[in-house]
């Protein structure tokens, strides 16, 4: 049965007190995923806080700080599964300073499902995680309508919050949308379907999530792996064996076909696939492979194979929509490291063009520095050749992280556009 | 039925979500071999760790796995587990280490504890092995799924040059980036499973028909009631007055230091019924087997904060 199983990833994403944790300790009960030595704690400290029944949000927040605090300040990860399907679920919390933990948490997320007080709607929260998970790519996005026992579930102020989404969605380019009227607390149309909203008709929170399509179609999009590691055993029984293994980021490879290594040029053809040594004609995305190619050739970590029909950018200036993501800002003239696939090179940040305000989705003009939690369009200019894609096209090879070269530190996140 | 899966699959080119967890700890472990020069994994002989190395012969195939595996042996050890490590290191050709907690207990740097429990001194002995050892990065194998301290932990987790995890400090990681960099002194603790559940874990050592030490299986054995876990009596110590050692059926569903922990009963012989177990189970895996954590609800924190796994 498991053995067909697929899996899904997705984001969460509310400002306080909407009603996150609960819903993710809802669903997380309700798809029986809760052990009762768990639910047993959460029971206990429940009662000792005076609350009546199990407060679910117990479940989900787990660091001391934050137990003390009462907030969520880090991306939590969980996971569930039903018969159809497994789920990690990227918990993001939602305060102001921490987009830094939205965009980890959309950076992996194949769904998002963004959470809204039904008597507040859409509040400047709202807007900031719609747009970061429209620029991230998040392919799919859900609205859950949260608390709608406090409004005796009429269909109005649901109906409202759904218009004022739709703004926000057609405003970032989100496509399309799946809105859901729930109530956390009480288990409305999370799990189990709820008789008190008989005027709506779509899913529930979780066949929303067994239903949305997982991934693309590898065959839509061209090859493209990055060379981790070189495999020569030299062994006796494998004296001449030379492999490049690498996880495919996107596309297909054949045994047979031409290819082009990035950002070196070179090209050259496949001879061997090998997927964790096994030896196939084929293999697809995101699985790990080993490739042999037809030439002794001097390719090492940090280049990419792909398709030579539609070949990557090999670029040395590139133009990127960063996350600052650590206490230090990111300054016109900072001397960084840059992080794509498996390269990693030497970079200046030659100038900052814009910082985007994820309230207004303008576009403002930019001082000379980008601080936590802010982003903004950078130019970089490298000290070596990358082979790179546009993040809107290729979300692997168009993603990059930028380092602090002392102490190594992740300073922030970026999507290429050029 | 495995195999129409896997065919259904590479048909429509979509990968099963087992297939998709093994793809991930592969890249995992090809990133750090990549970019680190040190690396090496904990192998306890435990079913984590059984399935971290099954995971790296994969990854390297046809190389040899290009790392050492590390021990900490407390010294309370199950003997089939000893005899299942030896077996499985020489099978593999890869290196074994072993730090002996004896070793720092006999020299005077650690000191037994009252309740005789030494899962907590493993710390000192891992992190100075790290240390003279100068590995800079360690295969755990830990599992977010496990606690909740955990459900926060980063696939590539930087330690200070005390060991310590902080946090409030965490690079965040994000799409597949990870990032490695560490200062001298500083090394990184790497969880290819960290994305796995105990279920996952089960279904792929199924899949895989991987060897396990016997004891994760059904057996007779021994036992005695202490703090409502069934402990096994041995060099360790054994029951105090008033304990009373029966022989019963058991197993276990992690594999520790003996004073800790403790077997479950199960009539569960085979890994496709540990299957149908451990997904009808009410208690999690550390809930169920280990005392040292249920002390309180921060035990893990705490250690973790400490430098341990
Ligand atoms: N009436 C009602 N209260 C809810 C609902 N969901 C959450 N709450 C309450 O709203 C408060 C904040 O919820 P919590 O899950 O901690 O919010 P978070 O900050 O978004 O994680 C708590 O008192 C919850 O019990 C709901 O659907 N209905």
């Amino acid at each position: 049965m498991y053995t067909t199983h697929e899996l899904l990833r997705f984001a969460t994403a509310g400002s306080v007190d909407d009603g996150k944790s609960t819903l993710v300790g809802r669903l997380l009960h309700d798809t029986k995923s809760v052990l009762a030595d768990q639910l047993d704690a959460v029971e206990r400290v429940s009662r000792d806080r005076g609350f009546e029944g199990a407060d679910l949000a117990l479940l989900t927040d787990g660091l001391r700080a934050e137990r003390e605090q009462g907030i969520t300040i880090d991306v939590a990860y969980r996971y569930f599964s039903t018969a159809t399907r497994s789920f990690i679920l990227a918990d993001t919390p939602g305060h102001v300073q921490y987009t830094r933990n939205m965009v980890t948490g959309a950076s992996t997320a194949e769904a998002a499902l963004i959470l809204v007080d039904v008597r507040h709607g859409v509040v400047e929260q709202t807007r900031r995680h719609a747009a970061v998970a429209a620029l991230l790519g998040v392919r799919h996005v859900a609205l859950a309508v949260n608390k709608m026992d406090l409004i005796d579930f009429v269909e109005g102020p649901y109906l409202a919050a759904l218009a004022d989404f739709g703004d926000v969605a057609t405003a970032l380019g989100i496509t399309e949308f799946t809105p859901i009227p729930d109530s956390a607390l009480r288990g409305d149309n999370v799990v189990d379907r709820s008789d008190r909203t008989p005027w709506y008709d779509g899913p529930t929170m979780l066949e929303y999530l067994e239903r949305v399509p997982v991934g693309v179609n590898p065959a839509s999009l061209p090859f493209r792996m990055p060379v981790q590691y070189v495999n020569r055993p030299r062994t006796p029984s494998h004296p001449d064996f030379r492999g490049y293994s690498g996880r495919i980021a996107s596309g297909v490879v054949r045994v047979g076909d031409p290819v082009v290594v990035g950002p070196s040029g070179i090209q050259t053809e496949v001879t061997g696939l090998e997927v964790l040594g096994v030896p196939v004609i084929e293999a697809f995305a995101p699985q790990s492979i080993t490739v042999i190619l037809r030439d002794e050739l001097d390719i090492n970590r940090g280049e990419v194979i792909a398709a030579v029909d539609e070949p990557p950018s090999v670029v040395r200036d590139l133009l990127g929509t960063i996350c600052v993501v650590d206490d230090r800002p990111v300054n016109t003239g900072d001397r960084v490291l840059l992080r794509t696939g498996t390269a990693t090179v030497p970079a200046i940040v030659r100038g900052i063009r814009d910082r985007l305000d994820l309230t207004t989705l303008a576009r403002a003009q930019a001082e000379d520095s980008l601080c936590l939690n802010e982003l903004g369009t950078i130019e970089l200019r490298l000290a070596q050749p990358v082979a790179v894609d546009p993040y809107s096209r290729l979300r692997n090879s168009g993603s990059f992280i930028l380092i602090e070269p002392q102490d190594g530190s992740t300073l922030a996140g970026g999507m290429i556009e050029v | 039925m495995e195999t129409t899966g896997d065919l259904l699959s590479q048909a429509r080119r979509t990968l099963t979500y087992l297939d998709e967890l093994e793809s991930e700890a592969v890249h995992v472990f090809r990133e750090v071999v990549g970019e680190f020069d040190r690396p090496v994994l904990l192998f306890s002989g435990g079913k984590d760790s059984v399935v971290m190395l099954h995971l790296a012969v994969k990854a390297f195939a046809p190389s040899p796995v290009p790392f050492p595996v590390l021990h900490i042996d407390t010294g309370h050890n199950f003997e089939e587990v000893i005899e299942y490590r030896d077996r499985t290191v020489e099978r593999l050709g890869v290196r074994l280490v072993v730090a002996r907690v004896q070793e720092w207990i006999d020299s005077g740097r650690l000191r037994e504890r009252a309740d005789q429990t030494r899962n907590p001194l493993q710390t000192i002995p891992l992190l100075e092995t790290i240390t003279a050892g100068k590995f800079d990065a360690v295969f755990g194998g830990g599992r977010r799924d496990e606690e909740k301290a955990r459900a926060k932990e980063r696939v590539f987790s930087l330690r200070d040059e005390f060991g310590q995890w902080d946090p409030r400090r965490q690079r965040p990681e994000l799409w597949d980036l990870y990032n490695g960099r560490h200062r001298p002194g500083e090394h990184v603790r790497v969880f290819p499973l960290s994305n796995w559940t105990e279920l996952d874990v089960w279904r792929y050592i199924a899949r895989e028909r991987i060897d396990l030490p016997s004891l994760y299986f059904a057996h007779e054995r021994e036992v005695f009631q202490r703090d409502g876990m069934w402990l096994a009596p041995g060099d360790w110590g054994g029951p105090r007055s008033g304990e009373t050692v029966i022989r019963k059926t058991v197993r276990y569903r992690t594999v520790g230091d003996m004073s800790c922990t403790g077997a479950v009963e199960s009539g569960a012989g085979d890994v496709a019924t540990v299957i149908v177990e451990v997904a009808a189970s009410r208690l999690t895996e550390r809930g169920a087997t280990r005392a040292d954590d249920r002390m309180s609800e921060a035990a893990m924190e705490d250690r973790k904060r400490e430098g341990y796994f």
